[in-house]
């Protein structure tokens, strides 16, 4: 673990019940660096980062593996201990800004808790930050909104307030749950390239997390994409567009409308993703590959293998953006 | 926005006088169509057709119904309520009588439920699935299920009669003898505050359990504050608003409902008088009881919805 790594999470597992929604996931964090996380729904995005950083809702929810912060395995670390690691060392942002901020608490309140826990400074100094905050996330005439209340702003302002809270204490690691998903586009475009500015200013790491490789593409330089709970490839944000080898992420490229391309009908992806209490004993994505092999695909799993320059891939099938695979792709055309 | 306020309040004040006129003609009408002729009752064994006549006459009951009706609107909006058949005193005098030992045993009751409900539905909510749930639960659905004459008479049986610890009925008032009063009002008060505070329980579990499981809360926990911190000014604050409805509900039932509560007691308040009254015919009476519940009922809801605007600011700031 090098010194700018921020957080490294190894083999993380997460079960809820008889459901296996995370299997051993690993991923690294740099400083100023940005990690992408893409899948579907239910392909365990959410659950990953939410695990890896204890703030794991069901109480039901088994969690192993390690999650490396500072040192610290926050995998299983008691509640006290991670109270000190968020807001300070780590930074949230979720989906939905609307049920996000809370409805009944002025902005200064939401705002200036954090640093007056974890800075030790006074509520005048923390008033004096939370201007300086709003400031910088681009809320023009901070002074008064600081008395409001999160219902008198729009959907992107509620996003820009709560990235504010994010970065209230200048965190390590920022963790991005689908910040824009809930935004029209335009306002998707200010929010990242302002996550992206203060990303460059503040140096700090980020998981970003998304169903929009589109949105993925505009933030992160490397990329893992998961099914089934598991990474099936992990590579350069370039490298996924240019030279996708896992079956899966080829079909999720083809999925994709481009703009003033020669655009023909847009492919899916047939079936739908694996149920986690009944995983395929072999290849997760098994039921729905359009090159699928002989019975070895079917029980053995493949192994996440690096196939150079740390391209990391999990499928007995990747060939390089083969033919096989577009042709195949091309008779799923709907 | 307190022109906006002052506007809201008129408003809603205004609803409150049109409920009250319906309330009089309902009240009006169900007094007349319950069979039994008052004052044949008043009268007993004084009874001879003059004397029948002669009193019919004074209390204006030869009358048409409608003029009848429109002469008691008329003399409710002065403060006149009529005159009790049983007492001859003016109803109005009587239900001031009675209204401070209803009024204190609300209050009291309201306390308990809310010393009950709070700290156990908070607790219940927040150790949901454990143990301790489940016999909270248990014990408030008894609670809700256990019917409150039943429920007084155990308390005076155990408390009064065994223990000889608590007067088992009457009342002191609040003004002249506090501890008396207190003696007096706190097995009763007991009574009323175990049923409202096993249903409030059950609210207040489910309104923080709904607040536990929302995006915000997790935003408070990822900032890092202290536990205690994200239950009262996170948690606590965002369910107060379902709890000042069904609190506020409680207090109006309370209110209305003593009835049982006054009478298993010997409670001097509203709920015996109308008891009383209903036995005794005494139609005055039991219309200005019931349009002063009704009143108190009304003046708790136009109550309830400031109290929204002071917890929720959507309400507030819009």
């Amino acid at each position: 673990m090098s010194a700018n790594t921020v957080i490294d999470v190894q083999d993380l597992r997460v079960r809820v019940g008889a459901a296996r929604i995370v299997n051993d996931v690993s991923f690294k964090v740099e400083r100023g660096q940005t990690l992408g996380i893409v899948g579907e729904s239910g392909s365990g995005k959410s659950m990953t980062v939410l695990a890896a950083t204890g703030l794991i809702d069901a109480p039901s929810a088994k969690v192993s593996g390690t999650s490396m912060l500072d040192g610290q395995n926050l995998i299983g670390l008691r509640r006290s201990k991670l109270e000190k690691i968020y807001g300070e060392r780590i930074g949230f942002i979720f989906q939905d800004p609307a049920t996000s901020l809370n409805p009944v608490l002025t902005l200064e309140r939401q705002l200036t808790e954090g640093p007056e826990a974890h800075l030790g400074i006074t509520r005048r100094a923390a008033r004096r930050r939370a201007l300086d905050l709003l400031e910088a996330v681009g809320i023009p005439d901070p002074e008064p909104r600081l008395a409001a209340y999160p219902h008198q702003l729009s959907g992107g302002m509620k996003q820009r307030v709560m990235i504010a809270v994010a970065l209230a204490c200048d965190p390590a690691l920022l963790i991005a749950d689908e910040p824009t998903t809930a935004l029209d586009v335009t306002t998707q475009a200010q929010i990242i390239s302002l996550v992206r500015s203060l990303q460059e200013r503040l140096g700090m790491g980020v998981v970003w997390i998304s169903h929009d490789l589109g949105v993925i593409s505009g933030v992160a330089e490397e990329v893992s994409v998961l099914y089934g709970g598991q990474v099936v490839e992990h590579t350069a944000i370039t490298d996924i567009f240019n030279n996708p080898l896992h079956p899966y992420t080829q079909g999720l490229l083809r999925a994709r409308p481009y703009l003033g391309g020669a655009q023909e009908e847009l492919v899916t992806i047939p079936g739908s993703p694996p149920d986690p209490k009944n995983l395929p004993k072999g290849c997760v994505f098994y039921d729905r590959c359009p090159v699928r092999l002989d019975s070895r695909c079917e029980t053995e799993l493949p192994p996440l293998t690096d196939v150079g320059d740390g391209h990391l891939v999990r499928s007995f099938c990747a060939t390089s953006g083969g033919e096989n695979v577009r042709n195949a792709w091309e008779g799923t055309r709907v | 926005m307190n022109r906006k306020l002052l506007s809201f309040v008129l408003r809603r004040l205004g609803h409150t006088a049109i409920v009250l006129v319906g309330v009089i003609i309902v009240v009006f009408t169900l007094v007349h169509l319950v069979p039994g002729d008052p004052v044949r009752v008043a009268l007993g064994t004084r009874y001879t057709p003059e004397a029948y006549a002669a009193l019919r006459e004074a209390s204006g009951l030869d009358r048409p119904l409608i003029v009848q009706f429109f002469s008691y609107i008329g003399n409710a909006l002065t403060g006149d309520l009529g005159v009790s058949f049983r007492s001859g005193n003016p109803v109005t005098l009587v239900l001031l009588e009675r209204l401070p030992a209803t009024l204190s045993l609300a209050a009291a009751g309201i306390i308990i439920a809310l010393l009950i409900s709070f700290p156990l539905g908070l607790y219940a909510a927040l150790h949901e699935g454990k143990a301790l749930d489940g016999v909270i639960r248990a014990v408030s659905q008894f609670g809700v299920s256990v019917p409150d004459f039943w429920m007084g008479l155990m308390l005076i049986t155990f408390f009064s009669v065994t223990l000889g610890w608590l007067p088992p009925s009457g009342y002191v008032p609040l003004t002249e003898d506090p501890l008396g009063w207190a003696s007096h009002v706190l097995m009763p008060a007991f009574t009323v505050g175990v049923v409202a505070g096993s249903i409030m329980t059950r609210y207040i579990r489910s309104a923080v359990l709904d607040v536990v499981g929302s995006s915000y809360i997790r935003t408070a926990k990822s900032k890092g504050i202290k536990h205690r911190t994200v239950v009262m000014r996170h948690i606590v604050r965002n369910a107060l608003v379902p709890v000042v409805t069904i609190g506020g509900i409680q207090m109006a039932t309370m209110l209305g409902g003593l009835i049982v509560v006054e009478v298993v007691f010997a409670w001097p308040g509203l709920g015996r008088l109308v008891y009383d009254a209903v036995l005794s015919r005494d139609y005055a009476v039991i219309q200005g009881a019931v349009l002063l519940i009704a009143g108190m009922f009304l003046l708790i809801n136009l109550l309830v919805d400031l109290l929204y605007a002071v917890v929720d600011p959507r309400i507030r700031v819009s």
